[in-house]
């Protein structure tokens, strides 16, 4: 599952990956006519509209992908960067840079670009980027206070919106083709006879342009994978399909006293609930959290049996069914849930004898087992809290 | 030279696609203001360290025990793009030392105006945490509102003053 940075990807092997990567950016910019600025400039006097079609077209191809990886559990895109909005300082580097790009000709990749071919005027406008950010650190005193202003964190623009991720996902198709076919049409009137565009016929535009907006409208309708699957697996007629295994409170306790390597304790309780009381050795997952990579390690050994603890059994089940769905393989519910294990085993109270020939061994191993399980306790909450293997956010942006 | 470009729909597809296998593979998108910061910031902290360090700008990136704001993504990121763009340009035969520019523009007045285009877009960066492959292309994948409220206000405000610098393109 992506992203493999830091866990696959090393911080410094990012570096090489950062550079190949570069290198295919630079390639398709120059190869789609970046490198002129001429070329660039023409998208805002109407005399070639490339910089329109490239933008538009490489946005909702990786938004695209984007959305169908992650629904496909390929991508966890609670994983990945997403820049932060500061809304005024946005507007107003937006409207410099507007500037600059009439002015100069270029944007910093595309003038890069085009330094790499030997245009004169690319490397011109590299100098001055640098000129540029030199004036803004030196007069940064002045501004420091708008420069943090308005700072709105990392929204989504759809809940800028209030419309749903797959709504706007298909109006920026949507615009796309519609912004598509009118520069087509002012080409043609323009009667530009080079413009690459003009080759197709206009019944290949028009089913091209049908068929992108149909595959946009699927956007619409694909359900966020977390909230389908959740709602799959808590459905009363699936999990009646689908028993668990179940542990019995005595095995589990057993298996904790001999400190046994081959069993994992899942506890999906609330925080607050795992911080007052907790098994051994147990790890804190809530179901959100089972979809994207933080516990991907500790959950796919198949060898461990996963042994799932919540309030009941009820939850407990549809948090292994959830697993199950995820791949993870080897589970386990705990029967009674927490709460059972806690009175049978680690409150002390009275035994209950049910009449059969091991009653006194058991009575004894429970009361063993109580002793045992709660001295490991608090051995844990000596040495300290055991914190969630917190994946460090990825950094990204400029 | 050659100006047998890419087909546009085409060439924008693999770019989404570079940018689609950026996401998957690193988690963070593309960019190319930063890089440039980067550089800035490391002279600044080479001629003059200590008022580098003393910056409330260029001191979250120097100072004792940092490593060379060179070591970073973009920087290497933009090395690549240098290198891409130079390949593409070999393989196309475009490789020209040449200065392009508006029919009525001699060649110091684009060189002048490429310069302060590009201060413009040094400074505007800044502010806006990005450029166009940054902050608006990178932030459209990722659906940001930043990456929208970006490219709105750099193209917004680029046909708006167009016609003012019609005569450098026309």
């Amino acid at each position: 599952m992506g992203p493999f940075v830091p866990d696959i990807i090393s911080d410094q092997l990012n570096l090489v990956v950062a550079l190949i990567l570069g290198i295919g950016f630079g390639f398709v910019l120059e190869q789609a006519g970046f490198s002129s600025s001429r070329r660039l400039a023409g998208v805002f006097y109407g005399y070639d509209f490339t910089v329109l079609r490239v933008f538009f077209t490489a946005a909702v191809t990786a938004m695209s992908g984007i959305l169908i990886l992650g629904y496909f559990g390929l991508l966890d895109t609670e994983a990945i960067y997403v820049n932060p909005t500061w809304l005024w300082p946005a507007i107003v580097g937006g409207a410099i840079m507007g500037v600059g790009f009439i002015v100069g000709g270029y944007c910093p990749g595309t003038s890069v670009c085009a330094a790499a071919i030997g245009k004169v005027d690319g490397m011109f406008f590299v100098g001055g980027g640098m000129i540029g950010v030199l004036f803004f650190g030196e007069l940064y005193p002045l501004y420091h206070n708008f420069y943090e202003s308005t700072a709105l964190g990392p929204i989504k623009v759809f809940d800028s919106l209030g419309i749903s991720q797959g709504l706007f996902a298909f109006a920026l198709i949507a615009v796309a083709v519609g912004a598509f076919a009118v520069t087509t049409f002012i080409e043609k009137k323009v009667g530009k006879e080079s413009a690459p565009s003009l080759s197709f016929t206009p019944s290949k535009h028009y089913r091209a342009g049908a068929f992108v907006l149909a595959l946009g409208i699927l956007f619409i309708f694909l359900p966020d994978r977390k909230a389908h699957l959740i709602s799959k697996v808590s459905d009363p007629a699936y999990l009646s399909q689908h028993p668990a295994a179940a542990m019995e409170p005595d095995e589990l306790a057993f298996r904790i006293v001999d400190n046994e390597p081959n069993v994992k304790i899942i506890d999906i309780r609330q925080p607050e609930e795992f911080a007052k009381l907790a098994l051994p050795g147990s790890l804190n997952i809530q179901l959100r959290d089972f979809f994207g990579k933080d516990w991907i390690l500790p959950l796919s050994q198949r060898h461990v049996k996963k042994v799932v603890v919540g309030n009941d059994e009820v939850q407990e089940h549809i948090a292994c069914s959830l697993l199950q769905e995820l791949g993870y393989e080897n589970l386990a519910e705990l029967q009674g849930g927490f709460d059972r294990f806690n009175k049978t085993i680690l409150s002390g109270s009275p035994f209950v004898p049910t009449g059969s020939r091991w009653d006194g061994d058991v009575k004894q191993f429970r009361e063993d087992a109580r002793s045992t399980i709660l001295r490991m306790i608090a051995d844990n909450k000596n040495k300290g809290t055991r914190e969630p293997k917190k994946e460090k956010k990825i950094q990204g942006g400029c | 030279m050659n100006t047998k470009y890419m087909n546009p729909y085409l060439a924008g597809f693999f770019l989404g696609l570079v940018l689609l296998t950026t996401v998957f593979i690193t988690g963070r998108g593309l960019g190319a203001s930063g890089a440039i910061k980067s550089v800035v910031v490391t002279a600044v902290d080479g001629v003059a360290p200590a008022h580098a360090e003393n910056s409330a700008f260029y001191g979250t990136y120097v100072g004792p025990g940092k490593e060379s704001p060179l070591k970073t993504w973009l920087v290497f990121e933009v090395a690549g793009v240098l290198i891409g763009g130079f390949l593409s340009g070999l393989v196309s035969d475009r490789l020209k030392v040449v200065t392009e520019s508006g029919p009525r523009v001699s060649k110091p007045a684009r060189w002048f105006f490429a310069a302060v285009g590009g201060a413009l877009f040094g400074a505007g960066a800044q502010f806006a945490r990005g450029c166009t492959s940054g902050a608006a292309l990178s932030g459209m994948a990722v659906l940001s509102t930043a990456g929208f409220v970006t490219m709105l206000a750099i193209f917004g405000t680029g046909y708006a003053v167009a016609y003012f610098g019609r005569k450098l393109w026309l």
